[in-house]
Order: C-alpha cells, then sequence, then structure tokens
C-alpha cells in the first residue's frame, strides 16, 4: 500500500491525479499471443525496439542473452518461453519492456513481448483474485485479473516472476 | 534550526582512524627508543583529537577513555614519565582498544567492556604508580583538563555554578559552535543562558564570522567543574572562561575557581591554583573508567543514527582533481571544436576533423588515465599494518627482526589493495615464523642477531611487483622434498631442481610446520595465497637459497577494472581473453593432435601435451568452425596448467572495461564478467579457469565432439 501512496503523491504533484486519487495505479499492458499482461508503470524503465543480443552460454533457452543499455549489462528474458509457450519470430511490433525487479538486490532486466498496447489506470476494485489453475499452469506470479473493455488483463508480479531462480 | 551531526560522523571516524594509526607508528618507533618530541607530540595531538572529536559527537565513553590516553602521553611529553616498554604496549593495547571502541560505534555494535575496563584499569595502574613513584612531585604535573581540585572533586550534589564564557572574536572562524557547547552543558543539569550582546556593531558592520558575544550561564545539576570543563576543552585558548560556584562554600573565592584554561599552557597558574590536588591524580584518572558504564547508557540512543558509516570513501589529493578539472576543460574545447566543423562540413575540412579526432582520443585517453589515478592509492596504505605485526610477532618468538619497507608511496587500485593485504600478511607471518630464525641460530650460522625483513614495492609495465624477502635460513627443501614424497605428490627417487621444489609450497594441503603454532600453520596455505593472487590477475613465485633467505615476488595487474583483452571469434560469437592469460597463438598442426581413448583431445606443442578445448562445445554454440586445421589455437595458461583453446579467429587486443554480469543477472559459469565493445555490442570475458572446469564435466561437452576431426 504504501506503493501507491508514493505513486498518487507523485502523481498529485503531477496535477494529473484527477482520474486517479481513487487509489488506482496505473498499468502497462503488452500482448503475448492474444493474452493480455499488465506490469505496474513505475517499474517500467523504458520500452525499447528488438535489437540483437549477445547470447549467454549454458544458460535456459528463455535468456536470450544480454546487451548494452547504456553502458549497464542488462539480461534479456523472452516471456513467451519462459511462459513455456512457442517461440514466434520477431517482428516490428516486439519490443523489450525494460523493468526494475526488486528483490535482494535490485536488478534491471528486458522482456521480450508481442507487442505494447496501453497504460491503464486499475482501480483495486477491478482487480479479482488470480483463477487456480491446477497443476496445468502455474499462476503463482500473477497478482489478479482485470477487465478490461472486455478484455481479460492478467497483471503480473514481476518480483516473482522474474526472480533470480526464476530465470536463472 | 538544529544541525544534522551525524553527517560529519564519517569524517570523524575517518580522522580518527588516521589518528589511531599516526599513534601505533609513533608508538612503534618508540619501542624502538626513538623517543624525540615530534613522535610524542604527534601521539599526544592524535590522541587529543579523537578525545575531543568523540566528546564533540556525544561518544562520550570513548573521550573518557581516552583521557587516561591522553594523561599518560601528556606526562611523557613533559619528561615526567620514563616511556618504558611496559608503558608503551600498555598505550599500544589502549589503540587497539579505542579502534574496537570506534569501530563498534561505527558499526552501532556492541564493545567488549570487558576488554575496555581490562586495558582502563593497566593505564589506570600506570598512573597509579606515578603518585607512589613522584610523590609530591606530580603536583607539577599539569594534565590538562583534569586540574579540578579535590573540593569538587568529591561535591557532586546538587549544585550551582555560574560559567563566564568570552570566546576571543577569532573562535567562530576555528569552527567552533557555541550553541553546540551548551546543548552539551544542558545535557548535564539546568541550564539558564544569558547573552551580552554589548560588543555587537551597527549591522553595517558587522563580520559574521566574529563572535561579538559573552555568555553567563546558570548550570544547576549534579556535575563536578571536571565535566564542566571538558564541554569547554576544545575551546581551551580561544576564549576566556571563568567558572564559579554559586553555592555557599569555603572554597567559592579560592582563585582556582577564575582560573584561566589555558593552564597546560602556563603551568605557574596551576602551580598557584592545584595545590590540593596533588593525591588526586590516580583517583580522577581512576574515575574514568567507572564512569564508562553510566556514560555507556547514552550511547545506544546515539547508535541509530551511525550506521551509514560504511559508506566507502577514498580520500583524493587535490592535485588529482585540479588534473581531471584541466583535462575536462581541455574535452569541453575540443569538442566545441568538433561541434564548429560539423556545423557546416565539406570535404576541404576533413585534415580539421582528423585533427579534432585526434585530440579527442588523446583527451579521452589523459582522462582515462587521471580517473584511475583517483582510485590508486600508495601502497603504505597495506604497508603500515606491518610494523605491528612483526612488532607483536617478533616477542611472541623471540626473534629480533628489522623491518624495512621501501617503495611505499607506489600507487595501487583500491580494489586491489583491499585484496592483497590477508596474502600479504600470511607471506610476512610466514617469513617471520619459517624463515627469520632466533639470534642464538644466527650467531651460530654468522650472521646477525638481528634479521631483516624487506617489503619493497615497484611498478614494472603495468604491472606492480611487491617483494617479500629476509635473510633467514631459506626454505628447507630436505623437508619439503620429504613431505612431498609422504603426500605422494613427489616419486620417492624423483630428482627435482630446486626451482620445482620451491614451487612444491604452493600445492594445496602443503604445509612444512611441524605442528600448528599460534602465528601460523592455520590451515590457511600458500595454496590460498596463490590463489587469492591469481584471482586479482595476478601471479606469485618464490626465490629460496639454503641459509641466505627467500625472496616471495607478487605481481599484480594495477587494476581490475580495466584489463588488456584478446578479441576471439567461435561460431557467430565474439569472446574476450584475458591477455595476461594468453601464453601464444599456434595454427594447428594436425599431426601434433593426439587423442586419447578416442574422445580426449591432446596438443603436442614443443614438449609438453596440452589438453585440447573447443571452446564452441564447451558453450555449446551452432556453427563455427569445426576442422582444426581450419582454427586457431590459443595457448592459456590456468593457474598452474596450460590449455589450448581452439577458436576461429583472432581478432583485435584492446582494452576493455569489465561490466559485471551479476549486477542485473547471475554468475554464469565459465565467464568473468562482460564488456561492451566500440560497437555497442556487449562481449563476453572468458573465466580461463571456469572454462576449464566446464571442460571436466562431461555433461556439458557434447559427445559429437570429435566426429568430424579427421
Amino acid at each position: 500500500m504504501a506503493e501507491m501512496n508514493t505513486e498518487n503523491e507523485i502523481l498529485d504533484i503531477l496535477d494529473i491525479a484527477d482520474s486517479i486519487d481513487d487509489g488506482s495505479q496505473q498499468y502497462l499492458t503488452f500482448e503475448l499471443d492474444s493474452e493480455h499482461y499488465g506490469v505496474e508503470i513505475l517499474r517500467v524503465q523504458e520500452i525499447k525496439g528488438w535489437g540483437s543480443v549477445t547470447s549467454i552460454p549454458n544458460t535456459p533457452e528463455h535468456v536470450c542473452g544480454v546487451l548494452n543499455l547504456r553502458g549497464v549489462i542488462v539480461p534479456i528474458i523472452d516471456l513467451r518461453l519462459l511462459f513455456g509457450m512457442p517461440f514466434n519470430a520477431y517482428t516490428k511490433t516486439t519490443v523489450v519492456v525494460v523493468v526494475k525487479v526488486e528483490g535482494i538486490t535490485d536488478r534491471i532486466l528486458g522482456i521480450v513481448v508481442d507487442a505494447v498496447s496501453d497504460a491503464y489506470n486499475v482501480h483495486p476494485d477491478m482487480i479479482s483474485n488470480a483463477p487456480d489453475l491446477g497443476s496445468i499452469v502455474d499462476t503463482s506470479f500473477i497478482k489478479g485479473i482485470a477487465d478490461i473493455d472486455e478484455c481479460m488483463l492478467m497483471l503480473l508480479d514481476i518480483d516473482k516472476l522474474l526472480s533470480v531462480e526464476q530465470i536463472g | 534550526m538544529s544541525i544534522d551531526v551525524t553527517q560529519f560522523h564519517g569524517v570523524f571516524f575517518e580522522e580518527s582512524f588516521e589518528g589511531l594509526d599516526i599513534m601505533e607508528t609513533g608508538l612503534l618507533s618508540m619501542s624502538q627508543g626513538e623517543i624525540d618530541d615530534d613522535t610524542v607530540n604527534g601521539i599526544f595531538r592524535a590522541a587529543h583529537s579523537i578525545k575531543g572529536g568523540a566528546g564533540t559527537f556525544g561518544f562520550s565513553h570513548i573521550s573518557e577513555f581516552t583521557h587516561g590516553l591522553e594523561t599518560l602521553l601528556d606526562q611523557i611529553r613533559n619528561g615526567e614519565r620514563e616511556a618504558t616498554h611496559e608503558v608503551i604496549e600498555t598505550l599500544l593495547s589502549a589503540v587497539d582498544t579505542l579502534r574496537e571502541m570506534l569501530t563498534a560505534v561505527q558499526n552501532s555494535s556492541d564493545v567488549d567492556e570487558e576488554k575496555v575496563a581490562q586495558v582502563s584499569h593497566a593505564l589506570e595502574k600506570i598512573l597509579d604508580a606515578a603518585v607512589a613513584e613522584t610523590g609530591m612531585n606530580v603536583e607539577d604535573t599539569s594534565v590538562p583538563d583534569s586540574d579540578e581540585s579535590d573540593t569538587t572533586e568529591t561535591n557532586t550534589q546538587q549544585q550551582s555554578w555560574l560559567i563566564h564564557f568570552k570566546p576571543l572574536p577569532h573562535l567562530l572562524q576555528t569552527g567552533n559552535e557555541p550553541i553546540r557547547m551548551f546543548r552539551e552543558l544542558a545535557e548535564l543539569g539546568e541550564l539558564a543562558v544569558n547573552v551580552n550582546d554589548e560588543e555587537l556593531p551597527p549591522f553595517t558592520d558587522l563580520d559574521p564570522e566574529i563572535c561579538y558575544f559573552s555568555w553567563e550561564l546558570t548550570l544547576t545539576g549534579e556535575m563536578d567543574e571536571a565535566e564542566i570543563n571538558e564541554v569547554f576543552e576544545w575551546v581551551d585558548g580561544d576564549c576566556e572562561l571563568t567558572i564559579e560556584r554559586l553555592q555557599e562554600n569555603e572554597a567559592s573565592d579560592s582563585p582556582e575557581l577564575l582560573q584561566e584554561q589555558q593552564s597546560h599552557d602556563k603551568p605557574e597558574v596551576v602551580e598557584a591554583v592545584s595545590q590540593p590536588m596533588a593525591t588526586d591524580l590516580a583517583s580522577i584518572a581512576g574515575d574514568a573508567p567507572s564512569k564508562t558504564p553510566i556514560k555507556n547508557d547514552v550511547a545506544p540512543k546515539k547508535k541509530t543514527v551511525s550506521s551509514d558509516a560504511s559508506t566507502a570513501s577514498i580520500r583524493v589529493g587535490t592535485d588529482k582533481v585540479d588534473s581531471l578539472v584541466n583535462l575536462v576543460g581541455e574535452l569541453v574545447i575540443t569538442q566545441s571544436m568538433l561541434g564548429q566543423i560539423g556545423d557546416n562540413f565539406d570535404v576541404s575540412m576533413l585534415p580539421q576533423l582528423i585533427d579534432g579526432l585526434e585530440q579527442l582520443e588523446r583527451n579521452t585517453r589523459e582522462l582515462q588515465e587521471s580517473i584511475m589515478r583517483i582510485r590508486m592509492l600508495p601502497i603504505s596504505f597495506v604497508f603500515n599494518r606491518f610494523p605491528r605485526l612483526v612488532h607483536d610477532m617478533t616477542s611472541k618468538l623471540g626473534k629480533q627482526v628489522e623491518l624495512v619497507l621501501t617503495g611505499e608511496q607506489t600507487e595501487l587500485d583500491k580494489t586491489v589493495m583491499e585484496k592483497i593485504g590477508d596474502p600479504l600478511v600470511h607471506l610476512v607471518r610466514n617469513s617471520l615464523d619459517h624463515g627469520l630464525e632466533t639470534p642464538e641460530k644466527r650467531l651460530a650460522a654468522n650472521k646477525s642477531e638481528t634479521g631483516v625483513l624487506k617489503l619493497n614495492a615497484y611498478h614494472q609495465g603495468g604491472n606492480i611487483v611487491i617483494e617479500i624477502s629476509d635473510d633467514g635460513a631459506g626454505l628447507n627443501e630436505e623437508k619439503i622434498l620429504q613431505k612431498a614424497i609422504e603426500k605422494g605428490l613427489v616419486e620417492p627417487n624423483e630428482s627435482l631442481s630446486p626451482e620445482k621444489i620451491h614451487e612444491l609450497i604452493f600445492l594445496p594441503g602443503f604445509s612444512t610446520a611441524d605442528q600448528v603454532s599460534d602465528l601460523s600453520g592455520r590451515g590457511v596455505g600458500m595454496d590460498v595465497v596463490r590463489k587469492n593472487i591469481n584471482s586479482l590477475g595476478g601471479a606469485v613465485e618464490v626465490k629460496s637459497e639454503s641459509g641466505i633467505g627467500s625472496t616471495f615476488t607478487i605481481r599484480l595487474p594495477l587494476t581490475l577494472a580495466i584489463m588488456d583483452g584478446q578479441i576471439i571469434q567461435v561460431a557467430d560469437q565474439r569472446y574476450i581473453i584475458p591477455l595476461i592469460s594468453i601464453i601464444e597463438s599456434v595454427e594447428v598442426d594436425i599431426s601434433k593432435v593426439k587423442k586419447v581413448t578416442g574422445k580426449g583431445e591432446l596438443y603436442k606443442i614443443r614438449d609438453e601435451y596440452v589438453p585440447l578445448i573447443r571452446l564452441r562445445h564447451v558453450f555449446n554454440l551452432d556453427g563455427g568452425i569445426e576442422d582444426l586445421e581450419h582454427g586457431l589455437l590459443v595457448i592459456v595458461d590456468c593457474e598452474d596448467y596450460k590449455i589450448g583453446l581452439f577458436v576461429d579467429e583472432l581478432l583485435a587486443q584492446q582494452q576493455v572495461v569489465i561490466k559485471s554480469l551479476e549486477t542485473n543477472f547471475r554468475k554464469v559459469k565459465g565467464l568473468a564478467g562482460a564488456t561492451i565493445l566500440g560497437d555497442g555490442t556487449v562481449a563476453l570475458i572468458l573465466d580461463i579457469a571456469g572454462v576449464m572446469a566446464m571442460h571436466k564435466e562431461p555433461s556439458i561437452i557434447k559427445q559429437t565432439s570429435l566426429k568430424s576431426v579427421v
């Protein structure tokens, strides 16, 4: 909740709080195989077009490699492969979303997604718990789901999803 | 409007630790008989600063502890006490204790109270002895800040004091702040402050750095004069100060209460007023430790604010900063020049552009060097610990050793410096314990009683060389060989050159010490020393001659952040091999490739067989050259082995800035890190030892590796 407050404070200062001083959070949404996912917008550092990366030997398939982000070595993760979805050739809309992952130490990571869509305000009331899909899908990294314009948006817990254990 | 003093804690600790180093060095030279005024004054000043600083920041247990130390030092300074061996040893242990106390405060951890009390007691004992030995002469002892009389000493009940405090005009310029002192007084008891602003000039003539005020303070509470004096001790000599007791008391008219605080600069004043204090010196000094627990109650309150002290910092000479400023200035000029050329460029300006780019390159290189120099510290930071180590060890071992330090000003990168300390300590301990003989043995061997241990540092090429040499007995080759045979490292009838025998001491688990002693052989062997040095990209070697001595030579790169790298191509990837590991690169002569059990490959280079490792297999890369004849073999040094890395192509050599993969990802086997190449892409740096380890893991190497070998 503390984070939410900070967000509101920042937005208050920016004087764009009209629509979202009700405790909602902004999410950046993106697509993977026509599924919609969202990450907290404050975690997103930047969005980059897909460029070639330096692959790291003997790492899992979903680790595309590392990229030079203004002098910082940033690992790039293919989210489709991390989710166990089939690999899709990268297209013009393929982008890398660079996010900050909080853990024992904070890290910067890039995730490859099919396309980014929009940023939405999501009010806590709109969020329902992640469904239990049994053993078929591990949903522990989904914080909740929200319905936006008839479209199901899965809100990701990127700290869990992109923890060192998960991606290593 | 209060100022957060915690922001100055870092500087206080830094200066205090420096002060302790000065004290230690001074005491050690005193123990060698160099008792001159400069040394003693230096030690005293350092102690005085620590005491004052600790007082200012409210670390009262530290300032109290230092007080006893200071008293003793002052007596030595005034020639009232001889700096005997016992006194110096006690002072040294007091320095150690003080260092522990400061560290404890810095880390907000607990200090070993028992040890503090023990050392305080030892100090107290020496101070006590003064009374016994010198009797009535003690009244001459112009001990600063403890010149209270017996009347104040005994009476700590509720009482009132009138303090008249008139700072000299320059007080503020010395960085002292009356408000802070008043605040401290307020902690002692109830404080009423009256300011006298008569001397305040009209606003237009006001100089804010001059102190125009004087104060009348009334303090009520349970305190003695010494405690009040302590608050003002830092402005000693920068003010006029009188402290009067307000209560009806037969001593109230005594001149002592009007004394000036410059007492230790003016011994005659003290003499006039301190008749009754003669026998009290000991009890005053003895008071300090008994107060400690009470004062400690104050300490926890401060703890919460002092934990930010661990931030690493470097003190940099202003000359280094100046040169950086100059270089940046030049860079800006070059940049604007290039900007002008770019504004309306045509081909005729090409020579100018090339000139400009050359200048830019030169600027960048110089800037890089200058910035590297900022991280460089003189190796004396590491060497400084050795006088104490040698002092302590020689007295334990009953040996006489002279320590000679040379090249202390040789500069080394801070990160390297931090890591080289332990290996050096180990080597010095070894020399003292095993190398140098006892005086009797030395005399018997026709050598002078005192052994010589030399530490020398100098630059050679892009490396720093550190030599540890002694004129002791040298390595016992027979014993080493015997031990090696025992451990099955060497065949019993094998004949080895002396050099090969000396090398044996670097093997794991090798110790020639007959028994584990307090000083060495605690499981940290020379193999660890070598490993640590290797991990810094350096090397260590030993030369020894029986009866003459041994020399250990350590070679280290100047910095860890930048290294020379060889870029290689394997499949579609470029990697970097640290140039320092590369012995040579050869074209493969297929007739020299030997197979072992049809799978492993060895390459015969001159009279040696080296394992051949195909990087593309170790790293599971697709594509790349499979046919040995079309690629190149890079022979690299891997700790004690040589291995041949088979690569597609050698590209350029260049200096690379090492970036960690762990920051945002994790450690990857076989990789030491990453760097960014000129075109902005990332290239991975090989960790040769890691590659070797991967090569040994069967799961990683695909069984296909030899299919296409002709």
